[in-house]
């Protein structure tokens, strides 16, 4: 996010939440949402083909059609330009490429883009109006905008919007991303990519590779690493031989679940360093017990890029072992049998005593992290990186003043329809994503027996229109099929979902949608197109 | 600014500030049971009471605004007689089956009982009114024999979560809290957020898991291990085992809110199927090929096996096949320092930037 959390919901005027079902998958700050709609009357308006819990709190819903994302905000751009309501001082300061971007949502009309998105062109001024003129506005969005083959594109889509509107670096602004997992933000700042070291220092570029060679005391590769995406095709064509996996579990997280499972299956080599026995560590070698969050010190960085502490409250359970202290026994391990030896320098060793230690070295090498100790944290400081040293406050707000990068950049986005469009053989359209009582993979929810028992079992949303097509009625079993699986699962008939559609989650490794998804992959971002596949639904009977 | 008196000291207000806002940032304590800071004013139970020269009665402190000259007194005769009846009332209809007696919760009721000299073995009801735990929702107890009709849990359904779950049913001495049109919490879309809980006065809402799990040993404050919001609680452990998760109110990123995982969801953590020791393949142990298929039974190992057993496989197919032909997965449930040492050690250790994490799923 460019702005907090709090930010948001205390300033912004006006907001648009796209794809984002924020009061499932964020829900603290989907009260947040609610709140600033209840007590200061901000205007909300959300972008879902879904009927969801926000819409009963929005000025207005704008139920497009899945994947039409871009065409919408687009087509909302036209409007705003037809108008006139673009802040033209906030343009000629802060941005450059304005006049390709301008020639490309020329090609989006109202009447074409109310065609691709089945949204009234009524509707569409009344949204394009309420952005523009009330300011600040803000732009939320989560996997509705990145789980899809233009998913690098939608995201500068509502750059540009917001760019468009002198919406960045101001109070109450930005484009707000919501990162799903608890620390996913963190994992990628840490260099869990494979083309950026920590603090997104590319790879690939010279001076990055030496500033850690010299650290290391190593020679480090040049090339981009494969994203995980890659490595399953690569494990699965005898390339990647090894694979080290902590707390994750892509049987039931990766799209296509079959070809995962034979991917896993053909390592020569597989460690998991887990907490339960995953449906992933039946493809394990080694099964390694770490620790849960209540047992670890450390810190995890929000979907705000602020810093917070995790406190141990518990010991370990059993012989379960810190995990960064298993990763260092390994790599110390490693080093002396294998024939890479490290040299001579400030950060070869691996003789951390304590996360504190490691936080240490990460200040070392992480510019946007180097002023953020445990010192500060425990203080009850604030710190959103990047927070450049031990004296800088850190960033709640960025791009304030002049972006990043100098100018911000507009840039001419497309909509492209998405991979896999329904069609004779599978006519309705799959769309996937996460309940309020479940998380992600459900390693941990399907194990907490309360939410359990509140929502125990994979429900697969069906609109009425639908069901009575297919006849359910008291037997709500229904069979959902994609061209690369099949799931069965008791339907939810609700006008949640629009008529054509079926939504189902991945909580459940027994209905797990992820066996229908398709593994096409946005070309920059690498993100599958988890939202939208085709597929046939029939009732079981 | 406005300048007034309390009991005879000078004191300052915003202009608007309630006398209960400005009294408590002077340090000056006047009783409450219905107000909350983060909730918008009832003034329904009435023991905030002063007295304010001029004033025809007493007025209630949580609603009454601060204005120049003022003179407030907070424990007159009269007023401290006032809320010792108040506590009088409030406790005849006030029956303890003591389920969650002994759980360090503070109540409000009680606290004010005591402080006020009014027994509770005198005065309490004797009868339950209510069925005990009446609502079957997994994680909100309800009893509403111990429900002082404060309102709060209306008010911190409808004001923190934005959910309308709770109303009053008034009814003069049968007047009590319902969820919806009396249907249960969850059909009156109750989102298991436990704000209720964590707002009521009293525990005539609790946390169902923790019934009779007794008091923390100690209160833990941490980040929670689900979602990107980033919410701080308190763990409440006791005997190593975390016994329930307390809202901290100075949680920078939440205050007081938590959703259902966050402050319910943590049983994972004690489950049985926990991993406690590490496990290898028998066909590893035994030095020979891996079975294809089925990867063979689990033996369980101590950690210097497992380590060494894993560094060997990593350093020969590093060694024989390539950097590239090893893959790391590192976690985004994982800490941050946890990651940078997976990342130092795809690159450093293996010399591969073939790192990833389930960011984009
Ligand atoms: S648990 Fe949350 S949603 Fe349910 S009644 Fe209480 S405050 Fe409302
Ligand atoms: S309590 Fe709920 S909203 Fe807060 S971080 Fe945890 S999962 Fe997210
Ligand atoms: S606290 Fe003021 S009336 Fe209840």
């Amino acid at each position: 996010m460019t702005n907090p959390m709090d930010d948001v919901a205390a300033h912004s005027q006006a907001m648009l939440v796209i794809g984002s079902n924020t009061t499932e998958q964020h829900p603290v700050f989907g009260t947040m949402l609610r709140q600033a709609v209840l007590k200061r009357h901000a205007k909300l308006i959300v972008a879902d083909p879904r009927k969801i819990d926000l819409t009963e709190f929005a000025t207005l819903h704008l139920r497009l059609k899945p994947g039409t994302d871009i065409a919408l905000l687009n087509g909302l751009m036209y409007i705003i330009l037809e108008k006139g309501w673009e802040d033209k001082a906030y343009i000629a300061e802060r941005t450059e490429n304005f006049d390709e971007f301008k020639a490309n949502i020329m090609n989006y009309p109202p009447d074409a883009v109310s065609e691709t998105t089945g949204i009234p062109v009524e509707q569409l001024y009344e949204a394009a109006e309420i952005l523009a003129t009330t300011k600040p506005a803000s732009i939320m969005w989560a996997m509705g905008i990145t789980q899809h083959t233009v998913g690098v594109q939608n995201v500068m889509t509502c750059a540009n919007f917001q760019m468009l509107l002198g919406n960045m670096g101001v109070p109450g602004g930005g484009v707000n991303p919501l990162r799903g997992q608890n620390n996913v933000q963190g994992a990628c700042d840490m260099g869990g990519l494979p083309n950026f070291y920590p603090a997104y220092q590319w790879v690939n570029q010279e001076p990055n590779q030496k500033k850690f060679e010299a650290a290391w005391g190593v020679s480090l590769p040049a090339n981009i690493g494969m994203t995980v995406t890659e490595m399953m095709p690569a494990a699965a064509n005898g390339k990647l031989k090894a694979l080290y996996i902590l707390g994750e579990n892509p049987i039931m997280s990766d799209p296509d679940t079959n070809h995962i499972r034979h991917a896993l299956d053909t390592l020569d080599f597989m460690v998991l360093q887990e907490i339960f026995p995953s449906e992933t560590a039946e493809y394990a070698d080694v099964l390694l017990p770490g620790v849960s969050f209540a047992e670890k010190e450390g810190t995890f960085t929000n979907t705000e890029r602020r810093v917070q502490r995790v406190h141990q409250a518990i010991q370990p359970i059993g012989n379960a072992r810190q995990d960064w202290e298993i990763t260092q026994e390994i790599a110390r391990r490693v080093i002396e049998l294998g024939s890479r030896k490290p040299s001579d320098a400030p950060h070869a060793a691996w003789n951390f005593t304590s996360p504190a230690d490691i936080m240490a070295e990460i200040n070392a090498l992480a510019p946007s992290y180097a002023g953020i100790s445990y010192e500060r944290l425990d203080r009850g400081e604030r710190l959103h990186w990047p927070v450049k040293d031990a004296e800088h406050g850190g960033t709640p707000i960025l791009h304030v003043g002049k972006f990043a990068r100098g100018l911000g950049k507009f840039a001419a986005t497309v909509h492209v329809p998405p991979v896999e469009m329904p069609d004779n053989d599978y006519p309705m359209l799959l769309s996937t994503g996460r309940v309020l009582y479940h998380w992600h993979g459900g390693e941990m929810t399907r194990r907490a027996e309360g939410l359990m028992e509140v929502y125990g079992q994979s429900l697969v949303e069906l609109n009425p229109d639908d069901a009575r097509r297919l006849g359910v009625n008291g037997n709500k079993r229904v069979r959902v099929a994609s061209r690369r699986g099949v799931i069965e699962a008791e339907a939810w008939v609700t006008d949640r979902v629009p008529p054509g559609m079926v939504y189902a989650n991945f909580h459940f490794p027994e209905v797990n949608a992820n066996q229908l998804t398709i593994a096409a992959l946005d070309p920059i971002a690498k993100i599958p197109e988890y939202k939208i596949c085709a597929v046939k639904v029939e009732l079981v009977k | 600014m406005v300048n007034f008196t309390i009991n005879g000291q000078p004191v300052q207000a915003h202009p608007g500030q309630t006398i209960l806002e400005a009294a408590q940032e002077a340090g000056i304590t006047i009783p409450t049971l219905c107000y909350h800071k983060d909730l918008s004013p009832h003034g329904g139970c009435r023991m905030c009471i002063v007295e304010v020269a001029g004033a025809r009665g007493p007025l209630t402190s949580c609603t009454t605004p601060a204005t120049e000259g003022m003179q407030v007194v907070t424990e007159s005769p009269a007023v401290i007689e006032h809320r010792r009846m108040i506590l009088k009332l409030l406790l005849s209809a006030y029956y303890d089956r003591g389920d969650n007696k002994d759980d360090g919760r503070e109540n409000e009721l009680l606290h004010w009982a005591e402080f006020y000299g009014v027994s509770y073995s005198e005065f309490a009801a004797k009868e339950p009114r209510y069925p005990v735990n009446s609502d079957p929702n997994p994680f909100v107890w309800v009893d509403m024999n111990k429900c002082i009709l404060c309102s709060r849990c209306v008010r911190a359904c409808a004001e923190v979560q934005g959910r309308f779950v709770w109303g009053l049913e008034n009814r003069g001495f049968d007047s009590h809290v319902v969820a919806g049109s009396g249907v249960t919490m969850l059909e009156a879309r109750c989102e298991s957020c436990g704000a209720c809980v964590a707002y009521c006065p009293t525990g005539a809402l609790d946390n169902k898991m923790s019934v009779g799990a007794g008091a923390a040993e100690k209160k833990v404050t941490t980040t929670c291990t689900y979602c990107g919001v980033g919410c701080q609680f308190d763990l409440n452990v006791r005997d190593n085992h975390i016994v329930r998760v307390t809202s901290n109110p100075s949680a920078p990123v939440n205050g007081m809110r938590l959703c259902v995982k966050g402050r319910y969801g943590y049983d994972f953590v004690h489950h049985e199927e926990r991993l406690t020791e590490p496990l290898v393949r028998e066909y590893l142990l035994q030095g020979k090929e891996r079975p294809h298929g089925d990867r063979g039974p689990w033996v369980q190992v101590d950690w210097d096996t497992a380590l060494n057993l894993t560094a060997r496989k990593i350093a020969a197919a590093r060694d024989t096949f390539g950097a590239d032909s090893v893959g790391v997965l590192t976690s985004a449930k994982c800490t941050n320092e946890e990651n940078y040492v997976m990342n130092k050690f795809a690159r450093q250790v293996v010399g591969t930037n073939s790192i990833d994490h389930c960011a984009r799923l």
